[in-house]
């Protein structure tokens, strides 16, 4: 049973669950504070390399293993070979992020289609389908990506298409769960009663309303993507000089903490906030874009 | 008259809400006497349930009660709403038992039925072991459950809903308590099921002289059931009374409103020589089951030969309980769902149509389904939704006809055209049912399937959705077919009735005849369970 | 249930089939061969090699060779180490790695459970925001980050424990690893935790359990804590799974002899059997312990159908 007074108040008209969603997540501190000192990042990574005086193999020949200091211009101290640690760190950065977003976008665009075209076709094609998904779960996929990077050599596009194999399973599921749930729905079932042609019923019902969960997983799935990327860096199994990443640089930190902790901290904190940053988003964007979770 | 046992004085319940602070009871007194049967009748949001669950102390943290609750169960009158825990819990389950609403989840999933019923009798007696499990037995025997003994070793998912009411019924009665709490113990059940748990309940209530607190929205089926009535509406008590003089001399509005909401009138026939519009003959659906590699197929026909025929201008009931196949075969005949047999349409044959040779014929018969939440689209404006239609039907309308028509649809289901460019969760239940019917009636179709489309609604909005639709067939000369399980509203607008059980039709023909002589067992015990308050009707 | 566990089995087949023939097969495609990278050998040596190796034969041969070997438990020759076979250092590491994983995956469920269990009962008390938000930390921050931090403070500023080695599996060599190991999954499993217990104290039965009369800690106790734990234990396979991949990395921080430091050792030096056999294992045993998972699973739940 159900009151017959209306939910939300009269002089929110024609608000739209998106922008009620915006407005919740903009009511969370969290979120909104990730939100900035992500942007931060991004753009220090971005710009970051332009703005410091070194170049990302500049020598600077007074300074070996200097800590941070402000007089030499090495804000973030410098590593053995008198490279600038912060310069190093912004390409990093760059590498990090760039590998974020194409390997997610490789698992969006594969979970995306799998997930739809299993939940929407259904019966035993989705079985099948998914029994692969089961299969492909249950393997050790880390150590295939790892044999995979001994066997045909590191190179980041490589990188960028193993993450993003491995990624696109839950994705595929989300989807397709998410597919099936709204197919049952009875508006898709009123849109099927008025003719409304198949695409059309994909494109206008049921992509728009599976979006939020979707969304809200590719902010997950941003942190696990830059995770295995530095994950494989640090094993020495990522990009390859002159290239650098986080895990790179973590992994070159942690063989000279005991004489130069700076070396595995600064490294350390940006891969830290920024996947922490990740994290409290896309914990504040579920709550936002599905209010009965908390 | 008896004396009293709970005493509900000047009770205030507040919720602090994030948005702030809401009130679901205010000024609520009322007495239950022992061995007596008092109704607390409201429909949602009448805060009857809250003001229950308060004597039970089992509102959620956010709640605020205020004002007192006596009870005159124990050795001195206490007031439970200060009593101490450790009190407040030898009264729940042992002086003071309540059942739910939710039969298929008030049960512990993990623990078998008989370690829940023992549960209860080792916290409140001093039978253990052996001799706790034969009076959980014995319980589950009084409350009609077949085979007890292999009963107290099954776990709740192997039982139905209407035995899981009864085994909570057998953990209420467990302590032999002073007074049962009763919170819509029927609702989610079917009306047969219904029917038997109340005289259940009536029986139990004899043998163990206990008073009942019996909680519901369907002042109906109250009238033999109870001795008083408390109706509530909107957190107040707005009348109550002896059931008798109540129903015979309602003071206040709305209690008068409730009891009139039983939609009343009957569909005027149409003219013998009118035309057939639907037809269907020897229809079947069946649904594959899930399959296993080396073994042929199995299927779960869910529809099994049916016959049937609707005139222009005729409302079709359809009747049946959960799981009869009456919303399959409803999608059936609008070819929704595939199925065997033949279908005609006014002159078409639908069967072996494809989707594409369909859609033409999908502006001429449209459907409005029962869960007024889940039939429109939450990311579309309400506008967008009702013009869906006309974008696939009716391609070459400009925008400002369209938005035209759309108007015209929203001022025919009694809703605000300016409405249109708001979004479906700012509507109630009511409001959004108005709008899926808008957006069928907008391709002006001649046949509508009504799929259960006011069994979400509470009965005084149910009356006027009613009404509505009533309205509408006469307007535009459309032609119903009425899927429903609640049979007062079938007699009032179909001309025939179909009633169906397990896939088939076990009874069917022109609704006074059928209603005033069923022939068939199933029919009878249909109607004597649906109108078991008023056989005079 | 015997059925069903070996119904499993044999879904696990295939599975482990995939993973042996994929590994095989990217192994093959590899450019160069295994003993390119030393120093130019003489044609005939590096003919007697590959003969010896069996590795001039075709790769189908090849393959049924291999997977016959497998059968009776034997990985083949590691190319580097060339005194052992591959068979040899798994056996030698796994004890080493089977230690640490069992410490970590203990120590997740001893102390992710009951903060969980904590945080849902202070639900939005300052208890809780802490919990939570240390656990969404710790969920953030991957452990090859966590490990060396700890050792840093632990090990070099403070001195209190060693900084790597195994020295036989000695508590103060044990401790630092696998807290490393073990945090993510703490914060895992106190998140989970707490999501569930939150959601089934709000059921139905939770409110009929407190309509019967019980105490709060009955009711938590007796109706709350196993229907809480079961999304806790549908998690223990990517659990465990995490812990073994974790533990690749940890070994090499710490120094460890188990198997994890074999695999990027042989992943580094390019040594196929050794990493294929490292995959092969380690797939093997992710897949018995999610069946072990599975059989847990439907004992603590009486809804799951065995038939199906």
């Amino acid at each position: 049973m159900m009151t017959d007074t209306a939910v939300s108040t009269p002089d929110s008209a024609g608000d739209s669950l998106a922008r009620e969603a915006w407005r919740r997540l903009k009511q969370n501190k969290a979120a909104t504070t990730s939100l900035v000192l992500l942007a931060l990042i991004t753009l220090a990574c971005v710009a970051g390399p332009w703005l410091t005086p070194w170049a990302l193999d500049e020598v600077d020949w007074n300074a070996f293993l200097t800590p941070p200091s402000p007089e030499n211009g090495h804000y973030a101290g410098t590593d053995a070979n008198g490279r600038d640690l912060l310069t190093r760190v912004f390409h990093g950065g760059r590498v990090s992020l760039s590998v974020a977003l194409v390997a997610t976008f490789v698992s969006l665009v594969i979970g995306v289609l799998y997930g739809a075209v299993a939940g929407f076709i259904g019966g035993r094609t989705d079985n099948l389908m998914m029994r692969f998904v089961d299969i492909m779960y249950s393997l050790p996929f880390m150590f295939l990506v790892i044999l995979l990077m001994v066997v045909f050599g590191r190179n980041i596009l490589l990188i960028y298409a193993a993450i993003g194999a491995v990624e696109w399973l839950d994705m595929s599921r989300i989807v397709r769960g998410q597919v099936l749930a709204l197919k049952r729905r009875e508006f898709v079932e009123a849109a099927q009663a008025l003719g409304v042609r198949s695409h059309k019923i994909v494109t206008r019902h049921l992509i728009p309303n599976a979006i939020g969960p979707v969304i809200v997983y590719v902010t997950l799935t941003v942190p696990k993507v830059i995770l295995l990327e530095s994950f494989l860096s640090f094993l020495g199994l990522g990009v390859q000089e002159p290239l650098t990443s986080w895990g790179v640089l973590i992994s070159e930190g942690k063989d000279m903490m005991e004489t130069a902790p700076w070396m595995l901290l600064v490294p350390s904190a940006f891969l830290a906030v920024t996947l922490l940053c990740l994290n409290f988003l896309g914990d504040g964007l579920r709550d936002a874009l599905d209010p009965k979770t908390r | 008259m008896s004396q009293p046992l709970l005493e509900i004085d000047r009770l205030r319940v507040d919720f602090d809400l994030p948005g702030g602070t809401v009130t679901a009871v205010k000024d609520l007194s009322f007495t239950v006497h022992a061995g007596e049967t008092l109704a607390l009748v409201g429909e949602s949001g009448s805060g009857k349930s809250v003001s229950s669950t308060a004597a039970m102390r089992l509102l959620p943290e956010l709640a605020r009660p205020d004002g007192a609750i006596r009870w005159h169960g124990g050795q001195q009158p206490e007031d439970l709403l200060l009593v101490g825990a450790k009190r407040m819990r030898q009264i729940r389950g042992n002086e003071i038992s309540m059942i739910f609403q939710e039969p298929m989840t008030s049960l512990n999933p993990l623990h078998r039925i008989g370690r829940q019923i023992v549960e209860v009798l080792t916290k409140h007696t001093a039978l253990r072991g052996s001799a706790a499990r034969e009076r959980a037995c014995s319980l589950l025997e009084q409350v009609g459950i077949p085979d007890p003994e292999r009963r107290l070793g099954s776990y709740p998912h192997e039982l139905s809903g209407g035995q899981r009411q009864r085994v909570m019924i057998a953990m209420a009665l467990a302590c032999e308590p002073k007074l049962l709490i009763a919170d819509e113990p029927t609702t989610a059940l079917d009306v047969t099921v219904q029917a038997q748990i109340l005289s259940l309940l009536k029986d139990l209530q004899q043998r163990y002289g206990m008073a009942i607190l019996f909680i519901t929205h369907d002042l109906g089926i109250v009238r033999h059931f109870a001795d008083r009535v408390c109706v509530m509406q909107q957190g107040e008590r707005v009348e109550s009374g002896p059931t008798a003089e109540l129903f015979a001399d309602p003071q206040h509005a709305y209690t008068r409103m409730l009891i009139d909401a039983e939609p009343r009138g009957r569909k005027a026939p149409v003219p013998d020589q009118t035309p057939l519009l639907l037809e269907a003959h020897d229809l079947r659906v069946r649904f594959p089951m899930k399959k296993r590699l080396f073994r042929p197929a199995d299927y779960f026909e869910a529809v099994r030969g049916i016959d049937l025929s609707v005139k222009r201008g005729q409302t079709l009931g359809i009747v049946g309980e959960s799981g009869s196949g009456k919303s399959t075969l409803g999608r059936a005949l609008l070819r929704l769902l595939e199925s065997r047999g033949d279908i005609r349409f006014d002159d078409t044959a639908l069967d072996g149509l494809d989707t594409a040779a369909m859609r033409p014929l999908r502006s001429r018969m449209q459907v409005v389904f029962q869960d007024p939440f889940g039939s429109l689209s939450p990311r579309m404006t309400v506008g967008e939704i009702i013009g869906e239609g006309l974008r696939v039907h009716a391609p070459l309308l400009g925008r400002r006809e369209r938005d035209a028509r759309v108007q015209e649809a929203l001022a025919d289901v009694a809703l605000d055209p300016a409405m249109r460019h708001r979004y479906p969760h700012e509507f109630s239940g009511g409001q959004r049912q108005r709008i899926a019917i808008a957006r069928a009636l907008v391709l002006k179709p001649e046949l509508l399937l009504l799929d259960e489309p006011t069994s979400a609604l509470d009965r005084s909005v149910q009356a006027t959705v009613i009404e509505l639709l009533r309205d509408l067939q006469h307007k535009h000369d459309l032609t119903y077919l009425f899927i429903s399980h609640d049979l007062a509203v079938v007699r009032a607008l179909a001309d025939s009735v179909l009633v169906m059980k397990d896939g088939e039709v076990v009874e069917q023909g022109d609704t006074e005849a059928l209603f005033s002589q069923p022939r068939h067992t199933y029919t009878q015990e249909l109607m004597r369970a649906a109108f078991l308050d008023h056989q005079a009707a | 249930m015997l059925r069903y566990t070996l119904k499993r089995l044999l879904q696990a087949i295939p599975t482990l089939l995939i993973v042996i023939t994929l590994s095989f097969f990217l192994m093959h495609l590899a450019p160069g061969g295994p003993f390119d990278g030393e120093r130019q050998l003489p044609p005939e040596i590096e003919a007697n090699l590959m003969a010896n190796y069996h590795l001039d034969e075709p790769v189908w041969k090849q393959y049924l060779n291999y997977m016959g070997n497998l059968l009776q438990g034997d990985l083949g020759p590691s190319f580097k180490y060339k005194d052992f076979s591959v068979t040899e250092l798994v056996a030698q590491g796994f004890p080493v790695s089977l230690e640490l994983g069992i410490w970590a995956v203990g120590l997740a469920l001893l102390i992710g459970l009951p903060l969980g269990v904590i945080a849902a009962l202070r639900r939005n008390s300052t208890i809780d925001y802490l919990v939570m938000g240390t656990a969404l930390a710790g969920v953030a921050i991957p452990n090859f980050v966590i490990a060396p931090l700890l050792a840093l403070v632990f090990g070099v500023f403070l001195g209190w424990l060693p900084v790597g080695g195994w020295n036989e599996g000695a508590w103060p060599n044990l401790v630092l690893p696998v807290v490393a190991l073990s945090i993510q999954q703490i914060a895992y499993i106190a998140r989970m935790m707490r999501a569930s217990m939150i959601e089934v104290l709000g059921s139905h039965f939770i409110r009929t359990a407190r309509a019967k009369g019980l105490a709060e800690t009955e009711v938590i106790w007796r109706h709350a804590m196993r229907p809480a734990m079961l999304p806790v234990v549908s998690y223990l396979g990517p659990a465990i799974a995490g812990i073994i991949t974790g533990s690749v990395v940890i070994e090499q921080i710490f120094g460890i002899p188990g198997i994890g430091r074999y695999f990027v050792q042989a992943a580094l030096n390019r040594d196929y059997t050794l990493v294929m056999g490292t995959v092969v294992f380690y797939g093997a045993l992710i897949v018995l312990l999610n069946l072990l998972v599975d059989l847990l699973y439907s004992a603590l739940d009486p809804q799951i159908r065995y038939d199906d």
